[in-house]
């Protein structure tokens, strides 16, 4: 065990990965690049060389594809999109042409990928360079999504994923790059749809995606001096989902908060909500809060961009809402 | 119409083939031919309900590109691959049973005409997206790269494709990493309702590829010798090492873009087009030269075509009497390794 931030564990994913099987290779937009998309791929080419860890041209589409393909025959691609508002160019194949493959064939034939979309907002980027719609992908029958939120969880989601044979969408988060801990140095697993209670509590259950698992610690922690026992849960895997765990918290809380940095609407905090009411809706003390962005494209300047972007504040806001007279 | 849209009839030159390979070309089209046409019937009895984008005209284009591949290369089709599925030595049975919906189908029910796959032949399914499966063609031929295998993949696409962008970014690729792939286009002149000059400034699919890095030809898509020795070309070059290739094939559909009816005098094409088409007939034709060179006699074709009719009939048979898939395995197949979704 080393302390490694985010960033680090992610690449030494992929540096395991790529030495321990000859059918991983990795593909995308920038592995030579300077910056080498954060540097979660920094010395992969050297290691590996282009063959395997391959930079490519401006096709989103084209380069996914590739990848589907190649999972198709038998290999274990990453392909990784720089920021997951450029993916949005690859929709047609990341659905039509992987996520509905193996059904559409009788299960003759399963697209093991690893599609990777950066989430890479702040510092002004605006409505183009800053989003992270999770839901959009959960919706799709045939593709599992995971989120990791914590240095541990990038490495271990990322090996299970590249393992899994069928597509796996991963989803990891710049804000997080620089979040450190413990991660053991040998290659490990986490399962893909097992949740993680982050912390226990008993008054109110809140389950957080991405970075607000980060703030809803720090929510909790505060909530704590104030006697509020909150219970934080990571879902890690947006789907399948481990609802189970999820309702299981709720049946002993008995109140929800879910907190998740995608838009509102038929988002995965309504779906988290309704797979929860249909489940204990006669135990529930309150309605759930919601933690999200706002119905709106992301703005610009700093002032918006703050008002924009939940916080701790925001996930203690909607526990103390419970408690309000 | 002229010309250069509807030539002269094929003429054959061949060089080098024997005559077991000219018999197999003539009897894979005449399958190809005698498979569209009863499912064409069977769908004006409407027992098959699944849209058909029949493949007959063309046969020639299928036949002569898959004599030139392994059965283990790969190839990815479109909507229209009845013919690319047979040629390349899929099943005729699991094929048919899929027309018509049923657990025996390739797909087992789930893909319909425009989904078929068989991957012991190297079929790892066709796309209705248009163009939709060129990337993906390009990543078998990455994945082939990478592993050093030779292993060539062949990507039937129509004419409508080159105006899709991904059509653009995949032929980049492929060209940029000297991928084994060969792009096939079938110029059959039409993209559903639109003639091509109403569709491009330029008749220059070939150019348009060639200017890409595509080692590129165009040849008589009616020609099946002449098709043969392209694609054989093509693959020769792949194997090698040398890169991808697109090959134009000038060919026509003679049904209309969906289903058996002709779509003649909807303002769309005459009928005087469709006969010169049919005049060129790439079966017919290429029949005449082997009869003529004697590698045939005129009763060995009509025995070929009772074999074949035969055939297509014990297929037909197969299906109707498969049972439907159990509407209980609905949700089977989304995942693979889930509880209930897997073999
Ligand atoms: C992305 C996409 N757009 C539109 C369609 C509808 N469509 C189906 S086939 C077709 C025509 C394709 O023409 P071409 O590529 O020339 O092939 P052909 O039908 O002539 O074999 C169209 C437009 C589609 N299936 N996919
Ligand atoms: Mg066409």
């Amino acid at each position: 065990m080393t302390i490694k931030s985010y960033a680090k564990a992610v690449n030494e994913a992929h540096e395991q990965l790529l030495a321990s099987d000859e059918r991983v290779f990795v593909i995308g937009q920038g592995v030579e690049s300077p910056w080498c998309v954060g540097t979660t791929t920094l010395g992969l080419v050297a290691r590996f060389g282009s063959e395997r860890v391959i930079d490519t041209p401006i096709s989103e589409a084209g380069v996914t594809g590739a990848a589907i393909g190649a999972a198709m025959a038998g290999m274990r691609p990453i392909v990784f999109h720089p920021r997951m508002d450029f993916m949005y160019l690859a929709m047609d194949q990341i659905i039509n042409h992987c996520a509905h493959w193996y059904y559409m064939f009788g299960g003759r034939v399963n697209v093991p990928v690893t599609i990777r979309g950066i989430i890479n907002r702040g510092n002004e980027q605006a409505a183009q360079h800053s989003q992270s719609p999770f839901a959009m992908y959960v919706h799709v029958p045939g593709l599992k999504v995971v989120c990791p939120a914590s240095p541990y969880d990038a490495k271990g989601l990322l090996v299970a994923a590249v393992r899994d044979d069928n597509p796996v969408l991963y989803i990891d988060d710049r804000w997080l790059y620089t979040l450190e801990e413990e991660v053991p140095d040998e290659i490990y697993e986490v399962p893909l749809g097992k949740g993680r209670v982050c912390r226990e509590g008993s008054d109110v259950t809140v389950v957080a995606v991405s970075y607000l698992v980060r703030e809803a610690m720090k929510a909790a922690d505060i909530l704590a001096s104030e006697r509020i026992s909150v219970e934080v849960i990571d879902p890690r895997t947006l789907k399948p989902l481990d609802i189970d765990l999820i309702v299981n918290s709720v049946k002993k809380t008995g109140r929800l908060v879910v907190a998740d940095p995608d838009w509102p609407c038929c988002g995965f905090s309504e779906h988290v909500a309704a797979a929860v009411y249909s489940r204990t809706f006669n135990i529930l003390k309150n309605p759930v809060q919601f933690v999200t962005l706002p119905d709106a494209p992301v703005p610009a300047g700093t002032s918006l961009e703050k008002a924009y972007f939940p916080d701790k504040s925001d996930i203690f806001q909607a526990v103390k809402h419970f408690f309000a007279e | 119409m002229n010309n250069c849209l509807c030539p002269p009839p094929p003429e054959f030159r061949i060089n080098r083939i024997d005559d077991s390979k000219l018999k197999w070309l003539l009897l894979t089209m005449m399958r190809i031919r005698e498979f569209e046409e009863r499912v064409a019937e069977l769908v004006i009895e409407k027992k098959i309900i699944t849209p058909c984008h029949l493949y007959t005209g063309q046969e020639a284009v299928a036949s002569g590109v898959c004599h030139a591949l392994r059965k283990d290369d790969y190839l990815f089709g479109t909507h229209r691959s009845h013919g690319h599925y047979i040629a390349k030595g899929g099943d005729l049975k699991a094929a048919m049973a899929e027309m018509f919906g049923r657990a025996t189908g390739c797909s087992k029910g789930r893909g319909g005409s425009m989904h078929l796959v068989a991957p012991e032949v190297g079929i790892l399914g066709t796309s209705s997206i248009v163009a939709g499966s060129l990337p993906i063609a390009v990543g078998t031929a990455l994945a082939e790269s990478i592993r050093g295998t030779g292993r060539v993949t062949a990507v039937f696409h129509g004419d409508g494709v080159p105006e899709e962008g991904i059509w653009h970014e995949s032929a980049n690729l492929a060209a940029l990493k000297r991928l084994p792939v060969i792009f096939i286009c079938e110029n059959n002149l039409y993209c559903t309702h639109m003639a091509l000059d109403k569709r491009r400034v330029h008749d220059n699919l070939h150019r348009v590829a060639k200017e890409h890095g595509l080692e590129s030809v165009v040849v008589d898509g009616n020609n099946v010798p002449d098709v043969y020795y392209a694609a054989r070309d093509a693959v020769n070059r792949a194997r090698e090492g040398y890169g991808p290739s697109f090959i134009e094939c000038r060919t026509y559909r003679w049904r209309g873009h969906v289903g058996p009816n002709y779509d003649v005098d909807l303002g769309l094409r005459n009928q005087d087009e469709l006969d010169a088409w049919v005049a060129r007939c790439p079966i017919k034709h290429f029949a005449g030269f082997l009869v003529s060179i004697g590698i045939l006699s005129k009763n060995d074709v009509e025995e070929m075509q009772r074999g074949v009719s035969f055939e297509i009939e014990e297929a037909v048979s197969f299906a109707v009497s498969s049972p439907f898939p159990d509407p209980a395995d609905l949700t089977r197949y989304v995942f693979k390794g889930g509880a209930s979704n897997d073999d």
